[in-house]
This record gives structure tokens, C-alpha cells and sequence, in this order.
């Protein structure tokens, strides 16, 4: 190759991406995907590769797939989208909380890369938001865990202090004082989503502590691992199913379902139709799915739990009705009321009767 | 109070071993002149050889046997880079690290589930009778018992022995020894395997027994506590255990009364396993390091 077949080819790759044309010449687009942990940690990022996957399957040969894994939150996100970029990438997925800004930083120097933001709250005019609302499954949970609690003490392994941990542990509490008001929450934070040496730490200690169910919004199945090991200590799936552990002591899960959500996003991609918008579904459209509940909870209390789960998918019930308090004492919620998402997407103080402090 | 003393003494116990393993293996390393920053990098090598090990063979001990091998055949690629290549220790170090995390995750694919495979509870008969005493100190498993005997044994080794003197000759001067006739490069290579294979055995007690799972960077920053501990430590024996039971502690106290709900900013009790560690050791500390540690030896000069 001599120097004006570069130049001749290097103008005509600037004139193709001036155009931002929709697809490449041959039909194909290249989808990245930016995940926090390994795609092997059993849970959150397991699942968004799974549900990308079988994205690239409904697309076959029209889509490029790349990904890279255990990238950190903060300014080397950056660098790795930037890289995706600079690879070809036309739409990006970047599936963590933390990579919000990096991702909007990027996608200014990038206005023809289609970008997709998971569980963040800044849009622009090439970044969308999509989330999921896991506290419509943290209600169930809520429930479960208060009726099979013999000790009335609840266990729960938060990760990072943001709304949606915040919001998923307010949910809990709420579904679970409903059905037992002598039932306490005991909260651990250990500020990482994945670190299975200090989820397996926490879980040990609230059991030993007498905690007989364990609630986790974080990512490995360590906390299953040490409920078992103690015995008569349920615990749920986070992300995913994590049905390895069922019966006992997984007895249900949230289980996180992106694929048709990211189908739908390509397939706008390759039509061209694409344009930024804020996605927050729940168990209606089936991104919040609810695991199997499993035998060791008795029927009566599967029988309630499921009612719920279909009152909210028929939009009969949300999780976040009043009268609620926040924690002290003051007003939130009057009776009857509904928490509008504006509220919930900044939600950031624990409802009446949750004892400790949100590290801030 | 819903905390129970005795649980959580115990469960000290189980926090630290790792963290002890790792460091007792790198004091020995340090006590011999050599300065291997690649803990992290052993350590999650035997992590991942461990957890294979122990799932294919269906046998803890083989598998934690792995875990040692694992962690001492890493260990002589920084050995023949730094004793024989002559390449600086830091470097070296930093590399291997980085060579052993990236290697755990392309071996364990395939290796992301859990494992069956326990190992058992080794009650010691009478002594673990005894009340409150008993469940703290004698109803564990053979690996924190092996790491105890390891820091005796180091102890020991280092003071009373002549072996042990030889090596602390070859750490304190190589030039000094090396005219003596002592080898240096065969005894720092010996006391680099040891270290490996002690890292590894830290690394497999994460994988096979307190988490236990196999996920990519699943030690998560312990060789870095451990390298940081033998330096607190000055070197010593007795004091490393001290300050690997003190972190331990307090990372396993911390967890137990944010679950406690005492009102205590989370963030404070978050970095207390760090401040406390270095509190103590600071102030106990006296010691200096071995006077060559770090420098590149050559029979020539």
C-alpha cells in the first residue's frame, strides 16, 4: 500500500463515518458490550452476557459481537470505551452504575456511536438509560423473607450506596414488616458489587448473629455457599437464577433479563430508528424475572408471594404505596399514595423502622 | 448485642489464614535479601490450581497440595528472572502479578461454579472440649493449624537453626556469605519456592474453603495486605501473626457491627482493619529491614 491509497482510503473511511451512516457497506453492526466483572462471577455481568448472547444468536451474522470484561469504574472506563470505539463499535452497552460518566465523556467525542447506559440517570442525545426495577422483586423477597424467618432477623449484604440498593432494601423491608412486625434488618455494605472473600465474611457473620435469611445485592453465589454450609438459612438468587443452590438455601431469585430489551435496541440500530430514550421496566415486561420459589417455603406462603408478583406485573400493585415513613418518622408517603420515579430514582433515606445509617 | 465473642474469634481465626499464609512465606523471602512483590500474582495462581485441583481429584488435600506447587512453580519464573537473569526485584515483582492474575482467569474458565469438595473440620480431642477455648482455637480445619505450625516453624527455623542462620546471612550480606562459600542464588531460589508455595496455599484457602468458588481475581488485594504486614512486622515472626490476626479481627469485627447497627459511620469501619494494623505495628516496630534485600547479587562483583 503506498501513501495515496492511505490517504485515499483514510478519506474515505472520515467521509463514511461523517455520514454516520446507519450500517456498515456489507449490513453488519458491531455491538460492544463493557462489563464490570468477569463474565463468569454467577451473577450481574454472567447475565448481561448471557442476555447479549443470545442477542448475537436473534441477529446471526448481521451482528459483530465484542466485549471486554472486568473493567474498572471510574476514569479507565474511559479508556476502554474509548478503545471499543476507536475499534469500529457502533452501539456500545456499558452495564454498570459506574460507568455513567465515563460513558457520557465518551460519547461526546463519539456522536456517531449509538450509546447504552444501564442503571444510570444522564441521557443525551446518543446515550440511552435502561434499567430495571429489581425493587418490584425485592418486594417479594420482602415477603418470603418475613414469613419463613423463625429468628425474625433478616440479613442483608448491600454493595454500593446507590438509590437502587437503596430503594431495593427500603422494598424488602417494607413487604417484610407487612407480613411479620417483629422482623428486624441486619445491613452489611461492603462498597463492591463482586468480592466473594467479603460476601462470604458478611454472610457468616449475620448468620452467626442469628439471621436465618440472607438478602444479597451482590454478585457471587458466596453467600449460598456459607448458608449451606450453616444449614436452615435461606437465601435468594441475585442477577441470576442461581438455581444450583435450590431448594435449600436458595429458595427463589431475582433474575435479570436484558435480551429483549437489547434485541429491541439493535434491531432500532439496524433500521436506523434508533434514538435516545429512558427504559425502566419491571416484571411486567419480564426484565425483572422472578425465579422459581422453591418447595422449602410452604405453600400458602409460595401461594402469596406469586399473588404479589402478578398484582405488580398487572400494574394492580406498586411496592412503594403509602402510608411509609422515612426513617425518622417524618412523612414520605400518605396513605394511598404512590412514590413517583422521580423519587425513587434518587431515593436516598431508609423507610421508618430500618435501624443505621446510608454511608454517604 | 447479637454478637457472640466465641463465633467471632473463631471466625478470626478463618478471616486471617490466608493473609498469614501469604505473609509468612514472604518473610522468609524478605529474610533472604529478596524482595518479591508478586504475592498477589502466587497467591491467585494457587487460588485457581487449587480450586482445579481439588474439584477434578474430588480430595482437599490434593487440591490444596496443587495450590502449593502451583504457587512455587510461578514463584521460579521471578526466581530464574531475578537470580539469574539479574532483573530488577520491583519489576519483576510487579510483573508477575500481573502474569498471575491474568493466568488464574484464562485457566479457571470453564471452572465458574462452585465446589462440592470440603474440607473437614479437624477437632482436636480434649483440647477442643474445653469451654469457650475449645471452639476458638481447636475446632478448625488442618489448614489453620498448618499455618500456625508454619509461623512456629519459621521462627525456629530463622533463630535456632543453622539453616536458618545462613539464610539470614545471605539476606543481610550476599558478599559476606558468598566469600564464606554459602550459595546464595541455591538458597534465595529455596526461600522463593517456599514463598510461592506459601502464597499459594493463602490462595487456595480462599478458593477451597472460606469463599469457597473459583472467580476471576477472587483474592481481591490479600498479597498486598500480606506484603504490607511482613514490613509492619519488621520481619518478625511473631509479630506477623500478631498484625494477620489484628487485620483479620478487626475486617471480621467491622462486618459484625455494621450488622449490629451501632452507630458508627460505615465508612470509619470500613477502613478500620487498615488503620488499626498499622497503629499497632508502627508502634511495636524497631526492627529494620535485611540489609540486602532488594539488591541484585552477582558472584563478580
Amino acid at each position: 500500500m503506498n501513501r495515496r491509497t492511505l490517504l485515499a482510503a483514510g478519506a474515505t473511511a472520515a467521509f463514511a463515518a461523517a455520514l454516520g451512516a446507519p450500517l456498515r457497506a456489507n449490513g453488519k453492526i458491531k455491538v460492544g458490550f463493557i462489563y464490570v466483572g468477569p463474565i463468569n462471577d454467577g451473577g450481574w455481568t454472567q447475565h448481561h452476557h448471557h442476555s447479549a448472547k443470545e442477542m448475537v444468536e436473534h441477529f446471526g451474522d448481521a451482528v459483530d459481537f465484542v466485549y471486554q470484561e472486568n473493567v474498572p469504574e471510574g476514569p479507565d472506563a474511559e479508556r476502554a470505551i474509548t478503545q471499543m470505539c476507536l475499534g469500529g463499535a457502533d452501539i456500545i452497552f456499558t452495564t454498570s452504575f459506574g460507568f455513567m460518566d465515563p460513558t457520557i465523556n465518551v460519547a461526546k467525542k463519539f456522536p456517531n456511536v449509538k450509546f447504552e447506559h444501564a442503571t444510570g440517570y444522564k441521557q443525551a442525545d446518543n446515550v440511552s438509560v435502561y434499567s430495571a426495577r429489581f425493587y418490584e422483586g425485592r418486594a417479594i423477597q420482602g415477603t418470603l423473607a418475613g414469613r419463613v424467618t423463625k429468628t425474625n432477623k433478616v440479613g442483608y449484604i448491600a454493595s454500593v450506596p446507590i438509590p437502587e440498593v437503596v430503594r431495593g432494601i427500603n422494598s424488602a423491608f417494607i413487604h417484610a414488616r407487612k407480613v411479620n412486625p417483629d422482623v428486624e434488618f441486619k445491613i452489611v455494605w461492603i462498597f463492591e458489587w463482586l468480592n466473594p472473600a467479603k460476601e462470604a465474611d458478611a454472610a457468616k457473620a449475620l448468620i452467626e448473629q442469628g439471621c436465618d435469611v440472607v438478602l444479597q445485592h451482590t454478585d457471587s453465589t458466596a453467600p449460598h455457599a456459607a448458608a449451606k454450609e450453616a444449614g436452615g438459612v435461606y437465601t435468594f438468587g441475585q442477577a441470576a437464577d442461581m438455581a444450583e443452590y435450590g431448594p435449600m438455601p436458595r429458595i427463589s431469585s431475582i433474575i435479570d433479563n436484558w435480551a429483549p430489551y437489547y434485541i429491541a435496541r439493535v434491531q432500532a440500530a439496524l433500521d436506523g430508528t434508533w434514538s435516545s430514550v429512558n427504559t425502566w421496566d419491571g416484571i411486567s415486561t419480564g426484565m425483572v424475572g422472578i425465579g422459581e420459589i422453591s418447595d422449602a417455603v410452604p405453600a400458602e406462603v409460595k401461594a402469596e408471594a406469586e399473588a404479589m408478583r402478578d398484582a405488580i406485573a398487572a400494574g394492580e400493585y406498586h411496592p412503594f404505596t403509602g402510608p411509609i415513613n422515612k426513617q425518622d418518622g417524618s412523612v414520605w408517603l400518605a396513605d394511598g399514595e404512590i412514590a413517583d420515579d422521580g423519587a425513587l430514582a434518587g431515593l436516598n433515606f431508609y423507610v421508618e423502622g430500618i435501624t443505621g445509617n446510608i454511608p454517604s | 448485642m447479637d454478637i457472640n465473642p466465641i463465633l467471632l474469634a473463631a471466625a478470626i481465626m478463618v478471616a486471617s489464614t490466608p493473609i498469614l499464609l501469604a505473609a509468612i512465606g514472604e518473610l522468609v523471602v524478605e529474610r533472604a535479601g529478596v524482595l518479591n512483590l508478586g504475592v498477589e500474582g502466587m497467591m491467585i495462581t494457587g487460588a485457581v490450581v487449587g480450586f482445579i485441583a481439588a474439584h477434578e481429584s474430588e480430595s482437599a488435600t490434593l487440591g490444596f497440595m496443587g495450590a502449593a506447587l502451583g504457587g512455587a512453580a510461578v514463584s521460579v519464573i521471578f526466581g530464574l528472572l531475578t537470580q539469574f537473569l539479574l532483573t530488577n526485584q520491583v519489576a519483576t515483582g510487579l510483573a508477575l502479578t500481573l502474569f498471575g492474575v491474568g493466568l488464574s482467569a484464562l485457566v479457571g474458565q470453564g471452572y465458574d461454579t462452585t465446589t462440592q469438595v470440603t474440607l473437614s473440620k479437624m477437632p482436636i480431642p480434649v483440647l477442643s472440649d474445653i469451654p469457650v477455648l475449645g471452639t476458638v482455637l481447636f475446632r478448625h480445619d488442618t489448614i489453620v493449624y498448618l499455618s500456625l505450625i508454619l509461623v512456629a516453624a519459621v521462627f525456629v527455623f530463622l533463630t535456632k537453626t543453622r539453616a536458618g542462620m545462613i539464610l539470614r546471612a545471605v539476606g543481610e550480606n550476599h558478599e559476606a556469605a558468598h566469600a564464606l562459600g554459602y550459595k546464595v542464588r541455591r538458597v534465595r531460589m529455596m526461600a522463593i519456592m517456599f514463598g510461592g508455595a506459601c502464597a499459594g496455599l493463602g490462595g487456595a484457602y480462599i478458593s477451597l474453603v472460606r469463599v469457597p468458588q473459583w472467580v476471576d481475581n477472587i483474592t481481591a488485594g490479600t498479597g498486598w495486605i500480606a506484603l504490607a504486614i511482613v514490613v509492619f512486622a519488621s520481619w518478625k515472626p511473631w509479630r506477623l501473626l500478631l498484625g494477620a490476626y489484628l487485620f483479620g479481627g478487626v475486617t471480621a469485627l467491622q462486618i459484625n457491627i455494621q450488622a449490629e447497627g451501632l452507630d458508627i459511620p460505615v465508612e470509619y469501619l470500613s477502613m478500620s482493619p487498615y488503620i488499626a494494623t498499622i497503629l499497632v505495628l508502627v508502634v511495636l516496630s524497631g526492627g529494620r529491614a535485611p540489609g540486602s534485600l532488594g539488591k541484585i547479587f552477582h558472584a563478580s562483583s
